[in-house]
Formats: structure tokens, C-alpha cells, sequence
């Protein structure tokens, strides 16, 4: 149990650190919260216009945009160190995680902590916990399940696409900004419904970048709008996992830039 | 304790081109020269030896120490530190050696020093005991408790080289690498540093690898020195013996009467030359003093003349500036490891 009693040490510690000015600590809480509900608005606004959407109703994108808002927000406070990671190669910083007793993967993951993203989870929580409330879900434990694995699984997926980022540091020394479509792209395209997108699109954003399977399919099989359209009950059933196979290869990947960079230096 | 064998290192550098389109076109040309970093070094340190790895800027010393500490992967040759082999066994390899690297800090930027010393007994896994004789024994032999409670990044450098050194020795490790442990420090806190380095290695019998340029840092601490250059390994022995096979170098600094355009002197080297300032260096067994100043005399004429042996410092650059008289003359008598 070592490796996870150390981790909560370096929360800890990452979160009294950040709680020392706690009044910018506050007022950025709530700046980042209220940004983010002006997001929803210019949504909310659409669908004054239009009603529907590829024939989902605003609260159906309430819960599509609440889950991914989440998944995005938990990401960015726990992955904060891959997020952030550029700085520790410029400044040659990667040197002194070689030195410790601990995985290059751990260690960079343990080291950041966010906490003001709290701010966006509530917010992103609040849509989706009012979107359920108009919507009538017929909730189970399995769902409940469910729900809960994807947004791990969403988690996951973006932890992945900042690890990949990380990693092309390697040999880039600066992150490679092309990431940022996937990451803040990811999260606007996937608050809507991956119908209004044309075909290669979809394919590309489910076979290759799996940012349908960790949002949209799950949000179908919840809503009950499987039926609706001519996908495999299974298949959607099984999508979240592709978030967790997505952080796996990224890992992957990841021990391959560490030994390119133990090869090269830099 | 260390075995080092034909340990090489070259690094591939690539031809970057500038510019949007060239980062483009980066990512797919392979263009690259190689550039050899450390070339066929050998040697072995012994536990409780305190050994000095010198060398100029470039000269491949940090290659080497990373190599040594499991950073780097070597391109061949073999390194056993304990018995482990760094770069395989890197988190064991860790767990049994203390890095100091003098150019940053491998403590938490923006936590106490108490704090990332806390970190560090979780990270190693420090038995309660030994943390708190550890941190009691340094507090006082490094003063740290003027800012033991003050975040690394307001420290002062020499404050931080303190609480670093102390820090990388918390889990008792066998052997202590310090890379340009004093590098911009002022006198005294040099003078406190070496102190307690020294004390280390005798009480506590801690391999020691320092890689320094300033050789005061070597003259108080380095019985033995590992002279490297131009990736290669130049001289491995003691200080003194060193010391003595290039003593028989000295200097002529002469002030001339004019700037001459051409002052060379057959069987002098000339060091320096700053208009009509000239220092040669010469080597009493191929001309005598007497004789050389004969000759200057003879083509020039001078307004001041002085001879002085060398210090360790313009040795060791002497040294680095003439290999070929290095190889002739160090390298057989001492060592074999060329």
C-alpha cells in the first residue's frame, strides 16, 4: 500500500501549498465555476432557437455536456503533472525523478494536484445533476455503475491525451499544441451529439481518438436512445473501456519517450 | 564499489532547421552528425574512497555521473554501482545513492525543506530512528535550522546546497555523487560545504564522486583525481602524483619592449600572449632557463622577466591545452587505463 499512502501524502501536501493564499484560492474557485456556466448558457441558448438537436432535447445535452465537464475537470486536477509537464524538461527537471526510487509514470502524476478545478467539477456536476432531474432516467445500480465507470473512463481518455502530450516532450522538448483540439476540443465537440458530425469525423472520434466511446455511447445507453439508432447494444455497452485502453497505450508510449530520453539526454 | 569498463557514450545530434516549414520537415529527416560524449572510460572506485572527476566544461563529466546514477543508458561498456547495474536496476540502484546536482535543486520547489525532507523519508522508506538521527546530525553540522521551515525557492543558494546535500544523504546511501557541489557559492560557504563532505565521507565511510573545475574543492578533499577531456579519460591517480610529473613545467612571463608579431621561441610553448605580455611554458629537461631567456634576449628586447612554477590550477589547464605532451608524459608512468 505503500505507492497510494504516498500519493495522498503528495495530495496533501499539494493542497495545504495551494490553500496558503486562500482567498485567491476562493475567487478563483468561483470564477472558474461561473466561466464555465457561461458555456452552458450559449447552449441553453441554441436550443431556444432550435428545440432539438439530431433529435435530442437541451436536457439530454445538459447530461452529455455535465458528463464530459466532469470527466475533463477530474482530469485536469489529477493529471495536472502531465498536463504541466514541459516545464520539468526545459527546465532538465526529469533528471532528479530519475534519481528516486519510484516510477518515472508515478512520480510525475504524484507530483501536481489542481484542487481549484473543483470549481468546474461542481459546475459540470450541477448540469448534469439538473439535466437528470428534467429527463426521466430509470435508474438502477447498474446504471449507476455504469455511469460512474464512464466517467472514469473519461477521466482516463483525457489523462491519456496529456500523457501523449507529455511524452512527444521528449523529443520535442515543447508540448505539442495540436493536443489542445482533442483536449478543450474534446470536451465542445463532446457536448454534443455525435450524430451532427459527419461520417469520417465520427469514425476518427471513436476508433482513433475514442472520445465518443467514453461520452456519447454511454450517454445513449443511459438516456435509452440505443434503440433509436442502429448501433450495437454491446457495443455501446463496452465503450467505456476504450478510455482505459486509450490511458494504456498512452502509458505505453509514455516508457518508450523515458527511454529515448535516458538514450538521448534531452 | 564503482567499476566502470570502456564506458562510452555518443549522442546523436540532430541538424535542426529553423522556421515553421523546417520544424516540419524536422520531424521526418534524420540528418544528424554523432557526437562521442565519453569514449572507452575505465575505472574503479573503492568504498570510503573520496574520488575528484575533473575536467573542463564539456568534458563529458556529467555524462559520466549520469551514466553512473541510472539517467542515462551508456552506448557500451559496463557500470556497476554496489553491484547494480545502473541503468537496469535503476529504482534498486537509486535506493543506494545520493545525487547532488549543483546547477538545481532536486528538492520540492514550493515546500518547506522540512517538509520535502518528510517527502523523502516516505519516498525511501526511512525507519522513524534513523530520519530523526539523520536530520538532528545534519541540523547541526549544516546549520539548517535557520530555514528549515522556509520554502526551497526562497532559499539562498548556499542555503539550498545545504539542505540538497543534506537531503540526498537522509536514506544512508553508500555513495554520494556531487556534481559542481560549491559552483557559485561564496568562500565561506564553500569552506562549510567541503567541511562537511569530508566528515561524511571519514565518519560515515561514504564513497564520494565529486565532479568539480574548482580545484580548491580537490585540493582540500581528493586524495586521488580522474583527469577526463575530450571525452577521454587523461589521468587517474593521486593528486600529488600529478602534481609531480607536471611540476617540472614552469612559466617565463616576459614584458616586451614592443609588440612583436612573431615572439615564438623554439622549445617554448607559448601560454598567453596580451600585445607585448608573453607567458611561455617550458620544460627545464629540454631548455634551461637561463638558456631561453638567452635566446629572447638575443632576438627581442624586454623591459621585465619572471619565472614561476605552476599552481594546480594552470597545471590541470596545461594539461588540458597540450594533450600530446599529457599522453607522452602521464599517462604511462601512472596509469594504464589510456
Amino acid at each position: 500500500m505503500h505507492p497510494l499512502s504516498l500519493y495522498f501524502h503528495f495530495v496533501k501536501l499539494r493542497i495545504r501549498s495551494q490553500m496558503e493564499y486562500r482567498l485567491s484560492f476562493i475567487v478563483e474557485l468561483f470564477a472558474q465555476a461561473s466561466i464555465s456556466v457561461i458555456d452552458f448558457f450559449m447552449i441553453a441558448l441554441l436550443f431556444n432557437r432550435f428545440k432539438q438537436l439530431a433529435g435530442w432535447s437541451l436536457w439530454e445535452v445538459g447530461f452529455l455536456y455535465g458528463m464530459i465537464g466532469i470527466c475533463f475537470a477530474v482530469a485536469e486536477m489529477i493529471g495536472r503533472g502531465f498536463d504541466a509537464f514541459e516545464r520539468n524538461i526545459v527546465r532538465g527537471d526529469f533528471d532528479t525523478i530519475l534519481i528516486r526510487p519510484l516510477g518515472t509514470f508515478y512520480q510525475v502524476f504524484a507530483n501536481e494536484f489542481l484542487l481549484r478545478r473543483l470549481g468546474r467539477i461542481a459546475q459540470a456536476l450541477v448540469v448534469l445533476l439538473i439535466a437528470n432531474s428534467q429527463l426521466s432516467v430509470q435508474w438502477s445500480l447498474t446504471k449507476v455503475g455504469y455511469l460512474l465507470i464512464s466517467l472514469m473512463s473519461g477521466t482516463c481518455f483525457f489523462i491519456g491525451l496529456f500523457v501523449i502530450a507529455a511524452t512527444s516532450c521528449f523529443w520535442t522538448v515543447q508540448s505539442i499544441e495540436v493536443i489542445n483540439i482533442f483536449t478543450h476540443g474534446g470536451v465542445f465537440m463532446g457536448s454534443y451529439p455525435f450524430s451532427i458530425y459527419r461520417w469520417w469525423f465520427r469514425h476518427f472520434f471513436t476508433f482513433i481518438i475514442p472520445l465518443a466511446c467514453v461520452n456519447y455511447f454511454p450517454a445513449l445507453f443511459l438516456l435509452g436512445k440505443i434503440e433509436s439508432l442502429g448501433v450495437s447494444p454491446i457495443g455501446v455497452q463496452l465503450a467505456p473501456f476504450a478510455g482505459f485502453l486509450f490511458l494504456g497505450i498512452a502509458m505505453l508510449f509514455w516508457r518508450w519517450g523515458v527511454l529515448h530520453y535516458q538514450s538521448t539526454g534531452h | 564499489m564503482i567499476e566502470v569498463n570502456d564506458l562510452s557514450k555518443d549522442f546523436k545530434v540532430y541538424h535542426h532547421r529553423k522556421g515553421f516549414f523546417g520544424s516540419f520537415v524536422n520531424l521526418f529527416s534524420r540528418k544528424h552528425r554523432i557526437v562521442q560524449a565519453v569514449d572507452k572510460v575505465s575505472f574503479t572506485v573503492a568504498r570510503g574512497e573520496m574520488v575528484g572527476y575533473l575536467g573542463p566544461n564539456g568534458a563529458g563529466k556529467s555524462t559520466t555521473i549520469k551514466m553512473l546514477t541510472g539517467i542515462l543508458v551508456p552506448s557500451s561498456g559496463s557500470v556497476t554501482v554496489n553491484g547494480y547495474i545502473p541503468h537496469r536496476q535503476r529504482k534498486e540502484n537509486a535506493k543506494h545513492i545520493g545525487v547532488v546536482f549543483g546547477q538545481r535543486s532536486h528538492l520540492w520547489f514550493d515546500l518547506p525543506v522540512q517538509e520535502s525532507f518528510e517527502l523523502l523519508q516516505r519516498i525511501y522508506r526511512i525507519p522513524e530512528a534513523a530520519y530523526r538521527q539523520n536530520v538532528e546530525a545534519f541540523e547541526e553540522l549544516l546549520n539548517l535550522g535557520d530555514f528549515f521551515r522556509t520554502p526551497v525557492r526562497q532559499l539562498s543558494l548556499g542555503q539550498r546546497m545545504r539542505a540538497d546535500i543534506a537531503a540526498a544523504l537522509l536514506h544512508n546511501p553508500d555513495v554520494l555523487f556531487l556534481d559542481e557541489p560549491t559552483i557559485g557559492l561564496d568562500v565561506v560557504a564553500k569552506a562549510r560545504i567541503r567541511q562537511f563532505i569530508q566528515r561524511i565521507n571519514t565518519e560515515r565511510q561514504v564513497t564520494v564522486v565529486l565532479t568539480t573545475h574548482d580545484l580548491d574543492d580537490v585540493e582540500k578533499l581528493c586524495k586521488r583525481v580522474i583527469l577526463i577531456d575530450n571525452a577521454r579519460l587523461r589521468f587517474d591517480g593521486e593528486l600529488t602524483a600529478l602534481r609531480r610529473l607536471l611540476s617540472t613545467e614552469r612559466l617565463l612571463s616576459v614584458d616586451y619592449a614592443e609588440d612583436y608579431p612573431d615572439v615564438s621561441i623554439p622549445s617554448a610553448h607559448i601560454v598567453y600572449q596580451e600585445g607585448a605580455r608573453v607567458q611561455y611554458r617550458f620544460s627545464p629537461e629540454e631548455i634551461s632557463a637561463a638558456d631561453l631567456i638567452g635566446t629572447i634576449l638575443r632576438k627581442f628586447r624586454i623591459v621585465d622577466v619572471s619565472i614561476q612554477e605552476p599552481d594546480i590550477e594552470d597545471l590541470i589547464k596545461t594539461v588540458y591545452e597540450d594533450n600530446l605532451m599529457l599522453e607522452r608524459k602521464l599517462t604511462e608512468p601512472v596509469s594504464g587505463d589510456m
